[in-house]
């Protein structure tokens, strides 16, 4: 048992889902040639100004509310004054918290679930706007040795700086907390949320203190952790870094360590020789951003339930299992099909067994996102009434339903089309039944004398006779009359 | 210099009748343009870049488009100069700095496509302090421009090439830039209209920025109607720029003769005290007379901070020097301009920039990245913002029962080249009657009011509350028709 307490702080960059740039009409695109998405702004030109992207306010503001901030009616852009060859003007237009300084969003929180399976409270410190850096790229092919070339096209893009308070205890936690955080990105449109494209970025401050100790150690920045999986791994490697540094009865010093995920530790980063002084002030080129209630009233009422909300709402209201609602959660656009199925009057775990199973497995298959599957809810909850009402066995259901998935047709058609209607009609099955009753007397009389594993292969013969059409109840009733 | 019959030395609201009817053509009056730069710019060295080619053409465009009956807009044929610090597509912008030699803008400023609209020829970039930052165009990396009135003497800064050109008629109408005083000063050194419009009139998208908050693009021109012609093609909202004013825009040409019967002249005592040479006092108050004379009631009002040359220069110079340190920042050498290249990265900017930037754009980097530093912001930037704050209500309180304010623009006329290169503070003080506008936002004018015994120019400076130009140039017609315009 470790004798430490961890203390983990988190700054979360989510790049916001705009179509153009923070302060340009250039697109926000990734995996262009490079410095084809500028304009004279991103290049950093003599003479350009910065004109506010308007949807940048209103998404960041839409995350602020979604976890519970304070947004500030009146807030300003600063300039981060640095030297560095992806920041094409010198300074970087960011906000900032001091004393006389509040940026967009302020407070909040959200919410963990620790160890012993209680929840624990993480509280934000802020949430705030800045535009992206460019991307310095030195080892490709095409960038001559000892040379390093510049890619503007990032330059700009509009991002979310979400700030934790040191409220995080374990590399377990933090990892839920950065889900979580992605989680609401993704459900509110605010972030595509896309990791492995860079749109959201995590650094974190880790300090240890003696178990029971109130003071804050000496903390470290741990950069470069480009996965949840990789934040976890390089918090527990810096931990124990940590751990044997003060067992050792050395000293830990501040300082920022780079990740290194093929290595699985962390390195420290090249010390810059440049002070941390980024002169911070208002840019003049910009004016205050200014919100009134009515935009913040309206920016509250769009947001759609959250998914802790919405996984509480189908366990308790709907009556699934924890495992059901998690999974049908896992994005918006699953809960919201799923919600269109039940909504017209299909029972919540039928459509969930649906939705889970064979709409689930029909997108991995098809390697589609659920948008573009063209089975409609209306289309599935139409043919799981084709069920209920006896027109089509559940078997039959499933071969209609990939083919819905396919043709986007309704499945009647498909039905009707495939002539796949359920033989009920007892007089049309009795002559299939006694049919096969004389073709295989031996096994007949086994059945009679009680074996009840020939109850199963005359079903068997009775479905491949009828193409499957048979109703399975109404056959076997036929059967165990038969056999008596 | 410039013989006054020929097109070049016309104004510009007699040639445009002449080249709508038809009766002279665009090309000749560009030519005529072309030909006094070429006869006297060697002296005056107020053009850093002379687009010959393209002004005819643009000329030559003007007389088509006459010819087949187009709109040619309310500038046709009529030659405007740019300061070199203005954007124009396709055209070299050096802000007078050796840290742009090359650059070449790949689109225009606002005011630019405003000016290509209106059928305006442009001839040319102006000389300029490097990169706005000086008050006698001695910090202009193609040296000096020489004051067509006495050519020993400073054309003023720092749009002094703008001034100058003017004057000289190199050109018919310029435009320049004011941070501090840079249009008026200049203006009046050189015996030229030049208006300095209220923060926000006019864009400032495609100003190579000194100090964005101060800073305002402006008209100057040899008489008042063409001062306000061409402000009236170049203000007005900006999408591209935030900080432009989105008003309606009255134009003011057509009430610039209305007079000033009903106005009440603010006159700032602080204004007019020690440190004011006599003649220019003298000069000043003429035209104050000449407004009385034309029915304005005169009033002595009192300005204590902004009126105040400890308050005003020292946040002036807090507050620019500041801004101006990060918006050159830009200057890296890294995706244009100049680059030296130095043993490593933090090497290489120091490389370009020392060998870039001149001495005052070091000096003003160095000022205001100190006063944005940790520790030292409270006590500069911030409390030179507060000054600002107290600077603006000053001029609000006496705005309340005056029209406009009349007062010097400088301290003295035109002072000889190379006398106050090395002591800065001295050059500073010639922005003491100019930098409190720029702190304020507030509009103001230079127009000329006599001459010195010397035959050097001196101007008066007319200010307005915000969006009240067309005062200005009211007051400065009935100056410029009663006082002695030297021109």
């Amino acid at each position: 048992m470790s004798d430490f307490e961890t203390v983990i702080g988190l700054e979360v960059h989510a790049q916001l889902a705009t179509r153009t740039k923070i302060f340009s009409g250039a697109l926000v695109s990734f995996g262009d040639e490079p410095n084809t998405n500028v304009t004279p702004l991103c290049l950093g030109l003599p003479g350009t100004l910065p004109v506010l992207n308007r949807q940048v306010v209103e998404l960041s503001m839409r995350m602020g509310l979604a976890v519970g901030c304070t947004i500030q009616t009146r807030s300003r852009f600063l300039r981060k004054n640095y030297f560095y060859p992806d920041l094409p003007k010198g300074y970087q237009i960011s906000q900032y918290q001091s004393n006389n300084e509040m940026p967009l969003a302020t407070g909040g929180g959200i919410e963990v679930v620790t160890a012993d399976g209680g929840t624990r409270f993480i509280r934000l410190v802020r949430i705030h706007m800045e535009e992206d850096a460019g991307k310095s790229i030195h080892d490709e092919p095409f960038v001559p040795p000892g040379e390093s070339m510049v890619d503007y096209n990032r330059t700009g893009v509009p991002l979310i700086e979400i700030v934790s308070e040191p409220d995080i205890r374990t590399p377990e936690e933090a990892s839920q907390f950065v889900n979580r955080l992605r989680e609401i990105l993704v459900y509110t449109g605010v972030s595509e949320g896309d990791m492995e494209k860079g749109h959201v970025r995590i650094d974190a401050n880790v300090s240890i203190r003696p178990v029971g100790s109130e003071e804050l150690g000496v903390k470290v920045e741990v950069k470069n952790m480009n996965s949840v999986r990789n934040c976890q791994r390089a918090l527990e490697v810096e931990i124990d870094r940590q751990i044997d540094v003060v067992n050792s009865g050395r000293e830990i010093i501040q300082q920022t360590m780079l990740f290194d995920p093929v290595r699985e530790d962390v390195r420290p980063m090249r010390t810059k020789e440049a002070s941390d002084d980024y002169r911070y002030f208002p840019d003049p080129d910009l004016v205050p951003i200014v919100v009134d209630q009515p935009w913040i009233d309206r920016v509250q009422s769009q947001i759609p339930e959250l998914p802790a909300a919405k996984r509480e709402r189908f366990e308790s209201d709907l009556n699934l299992s924890q495992d059901q609602a998690d999974v049908l959660t896992a994005d918006r656009q699953t809960a919201d099909y799923f919600e269109a199925v039940i909504a017209v009057g299909v029972e919540p775990a039928t459509a969930a067994n649906w939705v889970q199973g064979d709409v689930l497995r029909t997108l991995n298959e098809a390697k589609i996102e659920i948008d573009q599957l063209r089975a409609t809810p209306a289309q599935l909850a139409a043919l799981i009434h084709l069920i209920d009402n006896g027109t089509i066995s559940a078997n039959v259901a499933r071969k209609v339903f990939a083919e819905m998935a396919s043709t986007g047709d309704d499945p009647s058609d498909i039905v009707e089309r495939q002539g796949l209607v359920q033989i009920s009609d007892e007089s049309a099955l009795e002559t299939t039944v006694d049919e096969l009753i004389a073709a295989h007397p031996d096994e007949f009389a086994r059945l009679k004398e009680g074996d009840k594993k020939l109850q199963g292969f005359f079903m068997g013969q009775i479905m491949k006779a009828t193409k499957g059409q048979a109703n399975p109840k109404i056959a076997s009733q036929l059967l165990a009359q038969k056999a008596q | 210099m410039g013989e006054s019959n020929e097109l070049n030395a016309r104004s510009a609201h007699e040639l445009l009748p002449l080249i709508l009817k038809g009766e002279i053509t665009a090309l000749v009056v560009c030519e005529a343009v072309l030909s006094a730069i070429d006869a006297q710019d060697a002296e005056v060295n107020a053009y850093i870049t002379v687009d010959k080619e393209g002004a005819l053409a643009q000329a030559d465009s003007v007389d088509k488009r006459l010819a087949n009956g187009e709109d040619v807009g309310p500038l046709a044929g009529i030659p405007v100069a740019l300061k070199d610090l203005i954007c124009t597509q396709g055209l070299l912008t050096t802000c007078g700095s050796n840290i742009l030699p090359d650059f070449v803008p790949p689109y225009d400023a606002t005011v630019t496509q405003r000016l290509r609209h209106a059928g305006a020829v442009i001839p040319g970039k102006l000389n300029m302090d490097e990169f706005a930052m000086g008050s006698s165009n001695e910090n202009s990396a193609r040296g000096p421009v020489r004051n067509p009135h006495a050519t020993d003497r400073v054309a003023g800064g720092s749009s002094g090439g703008s001034a100058a050109a003017v004057a000289a008629n190199e050109t018919v109408l310029a435009l320049g830039s004011d941070t501090g005083g840079s249009i008026r000063q200049p203006a009046s050194f050189c015996g030229v209209v030049g208006l300095k419009p209220t923060y926000g009139r006019v864009s400032r998208y495609g100003l190579v920025a000194y100090a964005s908050s101060l800073d305002q693009i402006g008209p100057l021109g040899r008489n008042v109607t063409d001062t306000a012609l061409l402000y009236d093609v170049i203000a007005g909202h900006d999408k591209s720029d935030a900080t432009s004013a989105d008003l309606a825009f009255e134009p003011t040409l057509p009430s610039i003769n209305k007079g000033v019967e009903d106005f009440v002249v603010g006159v700032p005592t602080e204004y007019f005290a020690e440190g004011l040479d006599a003649e220019v006092r003298a000069r000043v108050e003429q035209g104050i007379a000449a407004l009385e004379a034309a029915g304005a009631t005169t009033r002595e009002v009192s300005l204590p901070v902004a009126g105040h040359p400890d308050y005003v220069i020292a946040s002036y110079y807090v507050v620019a020097t500041g801004e101006a340190s990060s918006n050159l920042s830009r200057f890296d050498g890294v995706k244009y301009g100049l680059r030296v290249e130095g043993e490593d990265l933090g090497d290489t900017y120091c490389c370009t920039r020392s060998a870039g930037f001149g001495d005052e754009v070091k000096r003003r980097i160095m000022l205001g990245t100190y006063a944005l530093s940790a520790g030292y912001y409270d006590a500069y930037y911030l409390k030179a913002q507060r000054v600002r704050t107290l600077i603006k209500q000053d001029f609000e309180r006496v705005f309340e029962d005056c029209d406009v304010l009349a007062a010097p623009v400088a301290p003295t006329p035109a002072f000889r080249i190379g006398e106050k290169v090395d002591d800065p503070l001295q050059m500073y003080l010639s922005d003491i009657y100019t930098v409190a506008v720029n702190l304020a936002g507030i509009p103001g004018i230079s127009v000329p009011c006599g001459a010195s015994s010397e035959g050097l120019p001196i101007g008066l400076q007319l200010l307005a509350p915000p969006f009240e130009e067309s005062r200005l140039f009211r007051a400065a017609r009935v100056v410029e028709s009663e006082g002695g315009s030297t021109t």
